[in-house]
């Protein structure tokens, strides 16, 4: 690509080997190296922001980098690791749907993205609009994650990851959210992950397991009541 | 003058003072003394001020301003005028009384707190004040909703009780659904402009059938509110389950607030209101009227009984305004200012007496710690009090002269007499047959109240406990008496509130009644016809005859020498247990009445070593209105149970196949 600039292509191979980290999170069943693919992809969203805020010139892009390091690299790996640590899930059990199976959805997914993203890009006026599509496949990829996985803590990470990739998705569309945006989501999610981290204990208490089948015994018997009670008594009589 | 200009001002900034002493209670919210003596007093002086200002301003010209608070972009619009004057001096006048009734009433207890209970109940005065001078939807609403929340805080102050968590329940959800239509009415009469100020809603023309929308909407939300039949079963159960005061308070002052929102709706933002809406209005308020009284016969709960009344007698406005609007549409004016002006009226004067009834009740309540009419009695001789300042409520709810609730009722009387007068075949034909209800709920509701009185007041205590009852405290008292003199007066110098009203009604209608030029002691609501009334006189002479009696029976009966039988051939002391029960009663309201009421019997045996006999009366409105609609929600609701999997991938899965779809629909 002769035409493009050296930063540019910076930043497309960056959103390319986002796109490669979420196969390698869909396909990845140890807990642990799923929270550390999940560092990388935090590292890689920075070092995205990084380069598109030297190359824009706008400085709110730089805090937001700066967010990106602190919250997603730094804290939010280093409170899940805690969290495996505490909780002792290393593993993740058997997915749902065997590894080369989903690999395939995540391809129609990624196929489905791209195609989506045609007439937004169109739309689009910044340089990083070939992006859109990569954000959304991530977007989607991080979706499929979530479903496939038993583990409560897997799902976590899923969730993250699509947050991760509504920020690139921002970022690429419209060079990042406005700042107040960016700071409620940043905060959304490290609230979301301490919530979370105190539903696991409170689940792991209730049926000493983190496996989320256990949860479906919760569910609203299929024998359903009685039409709603009549009124009360209006007035009784006594002698 | 002075006051012309200021006194929305005043009314705003004492509707402020009302939320802070609410506010002021959560200072020291354990400490009856600091709420009770200091912050309810307060409440109930605010309320006086309140109702001096209103009176003192209903004769001014509207006045409006934006206020600064709200939403961004979203200022609230006030606007005060004679029709919200007359219902602002009725909500200060009245929660004066229960407010420092209230200032003695409240004791230490299980349930909310007394300074939390403090905020709440001024919170809810203060919504009802906003409801009035609110002059935009979204002013209008949040007031609204305020008001309701507030008062289902109240009802369900004994909150570890099931029965009260369940009848709270009940009003919060219709009120809520009431609410739902009330804010649908707001979008209809919009009409296109999206401005939701009450001038834009003047100001747009509606086709009649949008209208005609726009107003059934309403009379749903606000009949949610007041309690028309089949909209009224939240009331039965609520007002039992609030603290007496707060009963009265929702009674008195809250089910007016309907009211207030039907005639600014039908006359104010809708204009001209349609002749045939208040055939609508009729018929649902004499239906509402009957069914409320023949149930409050049969009950054998104090606030109970006076629950349902108040469903009679809110029925009674609701038909004085249908009366209203059938006599504007057809141009006959002086009738349908008539009409509106025995609405307005019986609403104050059912503010004043369900207030002191209830107050009454509570009085009883708590002396006893007894509700059911079965287990009272006699009582006049230990609570004299209560007995006296309540027998005044029940005369003037039976509507008997000299006071207040005759008054009413026999100008209501008259403009149905001249029913047969409006240029519409049928409808002339009809409406005297509405006449007769009202006099068949009057008479009904004197029934009702013979048997309210009789039972609780009159004859032996039926359970020994009764003899410790004691007498109300001094700020009880004092409350009563308000409320008392306020049937009273209202009773006596008729003329001068009809001459009130006369602006009122003017202002907000446009329909005027000449006024007649009658001295001040006479009452002649038409000029140049036959009926007039003279409360002094009724009571001057009706004075006389008691005293002339007493005199007489002193004089000839007294000091003589009695013989007694030897011995009274078997009919020995008269007992408590041989007295006429609430239920015996009501026994043939409920046989000839038989068909509203699902009545289940419990018939003992001839060989029951205990026999029992117990009867149920129940509604048949939940039976045909609330039942089916339950069982359908429960269907609708069943078909979609499958849904609930209990797994989270398979929600997760619900959302992405929501998402794809959605996106696949933008490609």
């Amino acid at each position: 690509m002769a035409g493009t600039p050296f930063d540019l292509q910076l930043l497309n191979l960056c959103a390319a080997l986002l796109l490669l980290l979420s196969f390698a999170m869909l396909a990845q069943r140890r807990v642990v190296t799923l929270v550390n693919l999940l560092a990388i992809q935090g590292a890689l969203l920075f070092v995205a922001t990084l380069l598109l805020a030297w190359r824009t010139g706008e400085h709110h892009l730089y805090l937001s980098a700066a967010l990106t390091l602190a919250l997603k690299v730094l804290l939010l790996p280093w409170l899940l690791h805690r969290l495996i640590r505490r909780l002792q899930v290393y593993w993740d059990t058997e997915p749902l749907l065997n590894i080369s199976g989903t690999m395939l959805i995540g391809l129609l997914v990624v196929v489905f993205a791209f195609g989506l993203a045609q007439p937004i890009a169109a739309l689009a006026s910044t340089a990083t609009r070939s992006a859109i599509g990569i954000a959304l496949a991530v977007i989607l990829l991080s979706f499929v994650t979530m479903i496939t996985r038993r583990k409560a803590m897997s799902q976590v990470v899923g969730f993250l990851s699509m947050e991760n990739g509504l920020f690139f998705g921002a970022m690429s569309a419209t060079y990042g959210m406005p700042m107040i945006v960016e700071f409620g989501v940043a905060l959304d999610v490290l609230v979301a992950v301490l919530v979370l981290g105190v539903f696991f204990f409170q689940i792991r208490e209730q049926f000493d397991s983190l496996d989320l089948h256990h949860l479906e015994s919760l569910k609203e018997s299929p024998t359903f009541g009685k039409s709603p009670s009549p009124a009360p008594a209006r007035s009784v009589q006594e002698n | 003058m002075l006051y012309i200009d200021s006194s929305m001002r005043a009314c705003l900034a004492l509707l402020a003072l009302w939320a802070l002493i609410g506010v002021a209670g959560l200072l020291r919210p354990m400490s009856v003394g600091f709420v009770g003596r200091m912050l309810f007093p307060l409440g109930a002086l605010c309320g006086v001020v309140l109702a001096v200002v209103a009176a003192t301003s209903i004769g001014a010209p509207a006045e409006q301003a934006v206020l600064k608070i709200g939403l961004p972009d979203l200022p609230m619009h006030v606007r005060r005028d004679a029709l919200a004057s007359f219902f602002l001096l009725l909500l200060g006048a009245t929660s004066a009384g229960i407010s420092i009734f209230a200032a003695g009433y409240f004791r230490r207890g299980q349930g909310t707190a007394p300074g939390l209970m403090c905020l709440q109940y001024h919170l809810f005065l203060a919504s009802m004040g906003f409801v009035l001078l609110a002059d935009d939807a979204y002013a209008f609403m949040v007031a609204w909703e305020t008001m309701a929340l507030s008062s289902y805080f109240l009802v369900t102050t004994q909150h570890g009780l099931p029965e009260i968590r369940r009848a709270g329940f009940l009003y919060l959800l219709i009120a809520h659904v009431g609410a739902l239509a009330i804010l649908l009415s707001f979008g209809v009469m919009q009409g296109g402009s999206w401005q939701f100020t009450f001038d834009a809603m003047r100001g747009a023309h509606l086709t009649p059938y949008w209208a005609a929308v726009a107003f059934l909407l309403a009379l749903f939300g606000f009949g949610a509110k007041a309690g028309l039949v089949p909209l009224h079963v939240w009331l039965p159960e609520a007002h039992p389950a609030a603290p007496s005061p707060v009963s009265a308070l929702m009674s008195g002052a809250m089910l007016k607030m309907a009211v207030y929102g039907v005639l600014r709706v039908s006359f104010d933002l809708l204009g001209k209101p349609e002749w045939w809406w208040g055939l609508v209005l009729l018929a649902v308020g004499l239906f509402s009227a009957l069914y409320g009284v023949t149930f409050a016969a049969v009950q054998t709960d104090m606030k109970r009984l006076l629950a349902w009344s108040s469903i009679e007698n809110l029925g009674i406005v609701f038909a004085a305004i249908g009366l209203g609007i059938v006599f504007h549409g057809v141009g006959m004016n002086s009738l349908a200012a008539l009409a509106l002006i025995a609405a307005l009226y019986h609403s104050l004067n059912h503010a004043f007496m369900k207030s002191l009834l209830f107050l009454g009740t509570g009085a009883v309540l708590h002396s006893t710690g007894e509700r059911n009419l079965g287990r009272l009695g006699g009582l006049i001789h230990r609570m004299p009090w209560v007995a006296w300042l309540t027998l005044v409520g029940a005369l003037a709810m039976a509507g008997l002269p000299p006071l207040n609730g005759f008054v009413s009722e026999w100008l209501l009387l008259q403009a149905f007499l001249f029913a047969h007068q409006v240029p519409r075949t049928f409808v002339n034909m009809i409406l005297p047959v509405g006449a007769a209800l009202v006099a068949l709920s009057a008479a009904l509701a004197a029934y009702v109240m013979v048997k309210f009185f009789g039972v609780i007041f009159l004859g032996q205590p039926r359970e020994p406990a009764l003899a410790r009852a004691h007498d109300a405290g001094l700020l009880e008292r004092i409350g009563l008496i308000w409320l008392a003199l306020g049937c009273l007066l209202l009773g006596l110098l008729p003329t001068y509130v009809i001459d009130t009203l006369r602006t009122v009604v003017a202002q907000f209608s446009g329909a005027l009644l000449p006024s007649t030029g009658a001295p001040w002691w006479l009452l002649v609501p038409l000029a140049g016809r036959q009926a007039s009334y003279s409360a002094p006189v009724f009571l001057i002479a009706l004075a006389s005859i008691v005293v002339l009696t007493a005199l007489l029976v002193r004089r000839f009966y007294h000091h003589r020498v009695r013989r007694a039988a030897a011995w009274d051939g078997g009919f020995g002391r008269l007992n408590a247990r041989m007295q006429d029960t609430a239920e015996g009663f009501g026994q043939p309201i409920r046989h000839i009445f038989g068909a509203f009421f699902a009545v289940q019997r419990e018939l003992p045996s001839a060989f029951d070593s205990a026999p029992r006999y117990g009867v149920v009366v129940g509604d048949r409105i939940w039976q045909w209105v609330y039942l089916p609609l339950g069982t359908l929600v429960q269907r609708i609701a069943d078909s979609f149970a499958w849904l609930q999997q209990g797994r989270i991938s398979t929600y997760l899965l619900y959302s992405f196949i929501t998402l794809i779809a959605l996106l696949a629909l933008m490609l």
